[in-house]
């Protein structure tokens, strides 16, 4: 198994050296600067809309080490959401304004205390209550078995990855035998309930492009989705959400690798949408780390770019006063304004 | 200027022609836009369709910008690939239905 960019070494675990990359860029033709493009119409600096999503990541430990990772998460990944944190923020999900209480990582099912996480925050009535599961944990060891029958208890809204519905194309971005195992869990899930017409448990699929390139229209490809793995598994789904590959951490050093980054970069402000950017949801979200701090949104997380408030921790939580501030951009927020733009939720225009 | 005749990055340049003709080339990429929208033919189809059309037409830009368009489709290299043979099934016959004009020739020529 590949090993995480940190474990490696590798330049880019640096994230001032990403934002360095980013910032500067690192071909001829100069790239229009995201702050002047949404200057154009009259969005910046870009401030947020109501909270609706609290996104928590309970850590960047993983069972697989997909390439495109922008957690750079891995099974060498020791960053651990901690109880003490984990009660603050369930003290803060208990007074939050926010409808959807969003659970990442990494895999937060290897999270020792994620069950009982779940179990504390479905308590509170959330109206929304998504796991991001990467499906292959569900098979990667028997306590994990019973995580269908345990998402189904507490109701939760399970979003799984799945870049294609060919065994070829998924295990190239996510690993050997990735492409096997989610079919297995899907339909596990589906056993349970998840995904089937009439159920009110819902199983959403994320598209992530597998390689250099952006996703194409979400429908489509939903329904190009639905109908083979209808076809061929005889598994169900709710939605697909297309989400693009931001520029940033294993994709980015897969970019660099291999020659695509400048074309990337400029296929991204080429598809640029304005009407995408009002409903970006760095707009709509707060992203907590592992340890607490506080972030526009996963990928600013994943840049260590805290939310420009006196409040950065969780600890210190003040919804009004985290909601009157200027959220940090770089070029990477290209990413979630091509096109339909993209979202941990999909389009967005 | 280049020292070769393809550049990779004159791709994303194509819209400028319309700045030394402005009317013409508008029309050409109004018309270049519906036709490659949804109708009798979906939009997936146009694309394989453009890709097969782009090798036979020997033209590197369309054949990279057709590739990472059936990408962005979910198209796979499988059906990429047996579109590119249509085209050079298409061509190939193209030369060999010729050699009927030849065998005719050599009929009337020789006794």
């Amino acid at each position: 198994m590949k090993k995480s960019l940190q474990a490696r070494n590798n330049d880019l675990a640096n994230t001032k050296r990403q934002i360095e990359i980013l910032s500067n860029g690192i071909f001829k033709d100069e790239l229009p600067k995201f702050a002047n493009k949404i200057k154009e119409t009259n969005q910046f600096p870009l401030r947020p809309n109501k909270l609706e999503i609290l996104q928590l990541n309970l850590g960047y430990m993983c069972n697989q080490v997909c390439a495109h990772c922008h957690v750079d998460a891995g099974p060498d990944r020791k960053e651990i959401m901690t109880l003490e944190t984990m009660n603050q923020c369930l003290e803060v999900i208990k007074k939050t304004g926010a409808h959807t209480l969003d659970l990442t990582g990494g895999a937060p099912e290897m999270n020792p205390n994620f069950r009982w996480f779940v179990e504390e925050a479905s308590k509170v009535g959330v109206k929304d209550f998504i796991v991001r599961s990467n499906l292959t944990i569900i098979r990667a060891n028997k306590k994990y078995y019973d995580l269908p029958e345990f998402f189904k208890k507490h109701n939760v809204h399970i979003v799984s990855s799945m870049p294609h519905w060919t065994r070829g194309k998924t295990d190239k971005q996510r690993g050997d035998g990735v492409f096997d195992k989610s079919i297995k869990a899907l339909q596990m899930l589906n056993d349970v309930g998840y995904g089937m017409k009439d159920s009110s448990l819902t199983l959403d699929l994320v598209y992530n492009p597998s390689g250099a390139f952006l996703p194409g229209d979400q429908q489509a490809l939903e329904n190009d989705f639905k109908k083979a793995l209808k076809e061929e598994f005889n598994i169900d789904f709710n939605n697909l959400f297309a989400i693009t590959n931001l520029p940033i951490s294993r994709f980015l050093d897969y970019l660099i690798a291999s020659d695509n980054y400048e074309d990337y970069m400029f296929a991204l402000v080429e598809a640029y949408n304005p009407l995408a950017v009002k409903n970006v949801m760095c707009t709509n979200t707060i992203s907590v780390s592992w340890d607490g701090f506080l972030y526009d949104c996963d990928f600013n997380q994943m840049l260590n770019l805290k939310v420009n408030s006196t409040i950065k921790h969780i600890s210190e939580y003040n919804e009004e006063l985290l909601q009157n501030r200027d959220i940090r951009i770089n070029q990477h927020c290209y990413g979630c304004t091509a096109g339909a733009g993209s979202s941990c939720q999909g389009v967005v225009a | 200027m280049s020292k070769s005749y393809y550049d990779p990055a004159d791709l994303r340049k194509f819209g400028k022609i319309t700045e030394w003709s402005e009317e013409l080339g508008n029309k050409f990429f109004d018309y270049y836009g519906k036709v490659f929208e949804e109708g009798a033919l979906t939009a997936r189809e146009k694309s394989l369709i453009a890709l097969a059309v782009a090798h036979t037409e020997h033209c590197p830009y369309c054949i990279d910008a057709y590739t990472k368009d059936g990408l962005q489709r979910g198209i796979t290299k499988e059906e990429m690939m047996e579109a590119v043979h249509v085209g050079a099934a298409i061509k190939s016959g193209a030369t060999l239905v010729m050699g009927v004009q030849m065998m005719n020739k050599v009929n009337k020529l020789e006794m």
